[in-house]
């Protein structure tokens, strides 16, 4: 077998015990939770009696390893089970909820991942001058506010001074793309500032570990302009962790976009989570978190692929 | 001399900002004002040993300064032009067009992650010298001139899939392909082992002849630079010393330190006979390292007598160092014995006694990465003491100054950090560091090999000089035949695992020889011109006559 493909299984194989051991996980700490969805549904003042009688009623009374995989069975073939407020199927709602919220993360992530790199290759270009200085200045600045306050001061100029962009990221399916677009303008314009340093940094790094290397000089003497050297010298050569941290800023796209979401009002999955926390909607919760946790892994194992297939060694063998 | 220069340098002064340890960083002179010309097609040798400058005044007629290395004064003509004074686009022409670069590693100067072919072709392309098709046409040509396996295909392949000689040559060509008036050629030869450095010497110096190009040929190696240069320019501490043609420089050097470079390896050393009963003898040693499905050595026998020294020459891959790591336990062999001063060794080292790992010490070829950059050379040194003896105190620093004075180094050496010493100090501490267990044994792996010819020497005579004091053996692992000449008892000569030739110096060094061990002895430089040529030529009838 192509040493490649052998990783590649290898991998798959870890990404899904992984999936595996998080869902476990989740379940674990919400069953460690004080109350259930019993006790949630009744409220303080129900009785022992009334408790016992929905535990039954719900198979909340049987051991908490059957009902484990009684969900993990469920999740597998699709069916995530019903909310527990609205008794509708979680599934529909996690699907219409996720579109939204991978809408908003798409065009952020359009944005932000070719903008961050761009301005990596601009401060390698220009190291310690002026224009490095001024994008590592503005991307941690933006970096170290919290979000929430950055939505708050983007609101205050764009949305209540400058009316250029609507304060609530109101969408529904019907719309026009381009109304769509100008309603989640603020948004990602958020997402954008906060990812933005990690992966413009990380890139800066990279290909200035890689500047250090014998054929850079090479490059150099060769007569090639420095730019030049940098894209098509360093950066094939930095691929790898550049696209790791990527990756990782992809995957606080879709699951880190909480804060932003509820600023915005936004209907997406940050919402549909904060909303069941809020109505100890436990079945809903645990979807949500099984859902994160898989965002997380397959962004991660598509980062070690890439990894792994930008290593000139690995993809052609001696 | 009606011909204008190519390239003509004067009173070229270059300059380094240094950040030491400890110290305010500061300027430092590399090169006090240098004078030279070059006539086209002409071939001059920069040597001298390294800190002389030699490297930094070829790159600087590209107009390039390595790290914080800048040209501080002086001119650099290239065709009639001072590049000195030239703007930066004109120097980028003149860089990979006029100019080009062959640097002594060539497995860290192709980019890892582009073929071969677009390495070599990219400067020539980019200057608008050659279209694609006609660069890479070019190229292929230069492949099969340099004597390259597969020219057509071998540049699809990328750096990594291609040996180090193949790879050097490639170099060579990515170097040609613009045809450059200029290439600089900074120790292309020193990395590749002596029977691979021949085949590429042979490649350059034809590539040289038939492109009628110009070229400075760096080196640190007197024999390698008389086979293909025209002319020498001796440099050291950033001043010419000498400027000659080769067979002057050679044959009647006017000043003393030339002198001392082309007489280099001038120690004479008494072969002893074996005893009877051998210090150490290995016997049937098979290994293999963790993890892999081969052996690396196959059945390897030798034998060495107290305080003599046994020399295990071959080429990288023959598994020299790998024999060095079953004698001193860490890499228990599969099969095979041990035996060491009349008992037998134990094959994994935490099992073996404290007086077994006393009377057996190693040195390397790395002094720099054998010793903690933290530590002073008293601690270095007082570790084994301690260790070994339990001294302590004024009797430990006693005997540290000592030892210190054995290595010919001062007692003020004594609160120094490694940073702060030379190459070959570097290596004297890690000797005394040895010494200081008083052992019996001292395996070198590759001592001399990082060091310049002349540290070098001195390194091997305080060796033997402590020999004849100390009555201590070695094993002396290196690739150098000329060292091997210099001061071994008896040799060992290794290739793919295997012992090809063993026993007392004059027999392995006398006639009839296998082929392994004449094509190695046939492969070392010699300094006398023409060399390079006769070898070649006798290799040829003797294929023929096969």
């Amino acid at each position: 077998m192509h040493p490649i493909l052998t990783l590649v299984v290898q991998r798959l194989a870890l990404g899904i015990l992984l999936l595996i051991a998080a869902s476990a996980l989740i379940f674990g700490l919400t069953e460690i939770l004080p109350g259930d969805a019993a006790q949630a549904i009744l409220g303080q003042a129900a009785t022992e009696e009334n408790l016992a009688n929905l535990r039954a009623e719900m198979g909340l009374d049987r051991p908490a390893l059957t009902r484990y995989f009684e969900w993990l069975g469920g999740i597998l073939t699709g069916d995530m089970g019903n909310a527990l407020t609205n008794k509708l199927p979680i599934a529909d709602q996690i699907g219409k909820r996720m579109s939204y919220t991978l809408f908003l993360s798409f065009w952020a992530a359009l944005i932000s991942v070719p903008l961050a790199i761009l301005l990596g290759l601009i401060a390698v270009r220009y190291q310690n001058r002026w224009p490095d200085k001024l994008i590592s200045g503005v991307t941690l600045a933006s970096i170290s506010l919290p979000e929430f306050m950055i939505a708050y001061i983007l609101v205050f100029f764009f949305a209540v001074k400058l009316f250029w962009a609507p304060s609530f990221a109101n969408i529904s399916p019907g719309m026009p793309l381009l109304e769509q677009l100008h309603a989640i303008s603020l948004p990602v314009a958020v997402l954008t500032l906060v990812v933005l340093a990690h992966m413009m940094r990380m890139t800066r790094a990279a290909i200035l570990n890689v500047m250090q290397s014998a054929y850079i000089e090479t490059a150099e003497l060769k007569g090639l302009t420095t730019f030049t050297v940098i894209y098509r010298h360093a950066f094939p050569n930095a691929i790898a962790p550049i696209v790791t941290v990527v990756m990782l800023n992809l995957a606080y796209l879709v699951v880190g976009v909480v804060v932003v979401e509820v600023v915005f009002a936004y209907p997406g999955m940050g919402q549909y989570l904060v909303d069941a926390v809020v109505k100890r909607d436990v079945p809903v919760v645990l979807a949500c978190g099984v859902i994160f946790a898989a965002v997380y892994i397959v962004l991660n194992i598509i980062a070690d692929l890439v990894s792994i297939l930008a290593n000139p060694r690995l993809r052609h063998p001696k | 001399m009606s011909e204008q220069p190519l390239l003509k340098v004067r009173g070229l002064k270059i300059g380094a900002t240094v950040y030491p340890p400890g110290e305010k960083p500061h300027n430092i002179k590399i090169v006090h004002g240098v004078d030279f010309d070059l006539q086209p097609g002409k071939v001059l040798g920069l040597i001298g040993e390294s800190g002389a400058g030699k490297s930094t005044i070829g790159l600087a007629s590209m107009a390039y300064g390595r790290g914080g290395v800048e040209l501080t004064g002086g001119e650099v003509w290239v065709n009639g032009r001072d590049i000195l004074q030239a703007s930066l686009g004109d120097i980028r022409k003149l860089r990979g067009g006029e100019v080009t670069y062959v640097s002594q590693s060539a497995a860290a100067s192709f980019n890892p992650a582009k073929q071969i072919m677009e390495q070599v072709t990219e400067a020539a392309i980019r200057q608008g010298k050659f279209a694609k098709k006609e660069a890479e046409l070019r190229a292929v040509e230069l492949f099969r001139k340099l004597g390259l396996p597969d020219p057509e295909n071998i540049g699809k392949r990328y750096p990594h899939q291609v040996s180090g000689g193949q790879l050097q040559r490639c170099m060579t060509a990515l170097a040609l392909c613009p045809q450059p008036d200029l290439v600089v050629f900074d120790e292309p030869t020193t990395a590749l082992d002596v029977t691979t450095q021949i085949d590429v010497l042979a490649a350059i110096k034809e590539a040289i002849r038939d492109t009628g190009v110009a070229a400075l040929y760096i080196t640190h190696d007197l024999a390698v630079v008389a086979q293909v240069s025209d002319h020498i320019m001796v440099l050291r501490h950033g001043n010419m010393v000498e400027y000659g043609d080769t067979d002057q420089i050679i044959n009647a050097p006017k000043e003393e330190y030339t002198q001392a470079l082309v007489s280099v390896r001038s120690i004479t050393h008494e072969e002893k006979a074996p005893t009877d009963s051998p210090l150490l003898r290995a016997e049937n040693i098979t290994a293999r390292y963790k993890g892999t499905n081969f052996d690396v050595l196959h059945d390897v026998s030798m034998d060495l007598s107290p305080g003599q020294t046994l020399a295990v020459v071959g080429e990288s891959g023959s598994g020299k160092s790998t024999m060095a790591r079953v004698i001193t336990g860490l890499l228990p062999p599969r099969d095979g014995k041990l035996t060491f001063d009349g008992r037998t060794l134990t094959p994994d080292q935490p099992s073996r006694s404290i007086e077994d790992l006393r009377e057996l010490q190693m040195i390397y070829q790395m002094a720099d990465v054998a010793m903690n950059p933290r530590q002073t050379v008293g601690t270095i040194i007082g570790r084994p003491l301690e260790f070994y003896f339990g001294l302590k105190g004024a009797e430990k620093r006693q005997r540290t100054i000592a030892l210190l004075d054995e290595i010919e180094l001062g007692e003020e050496f004594i609160d120094r950090y490694p940073a702060e010493l030379s190459g070959g100090q570097k290596q004297r501490v890690c000797i005394a560091r040895a010494l200081a267990a008083k052992p019996k044994l001292i395996i070198c792996d590759e001592v001399t090999s990082a060091l310049d010819p002349l540290v070098a020497d001195g390194i091997l005579k305080l060796l033997l000089r402590l020999q004849a004091a100390e009555d201590v053996a070695y094993i002396f692992i290196t690739h150098d035949l000329a060292t091997v000449k210099a001061i071994a008892d008896s040799i060992a000569v290794m290739y793919q695992g295997r012992v090809v030739r063993y026993g007392p110096k004059s027999e392995v060094l006398s006639p009839p020889f296998d082929d392994y061990t004449d094509l190695l002895l046939s492969s070392v430089p010699e300094m006398r011109l023409g060399w390079l040529e006769h070898v070649l030529a006798t290799r040829k009838m003797e294929s023929a006559g096969n």
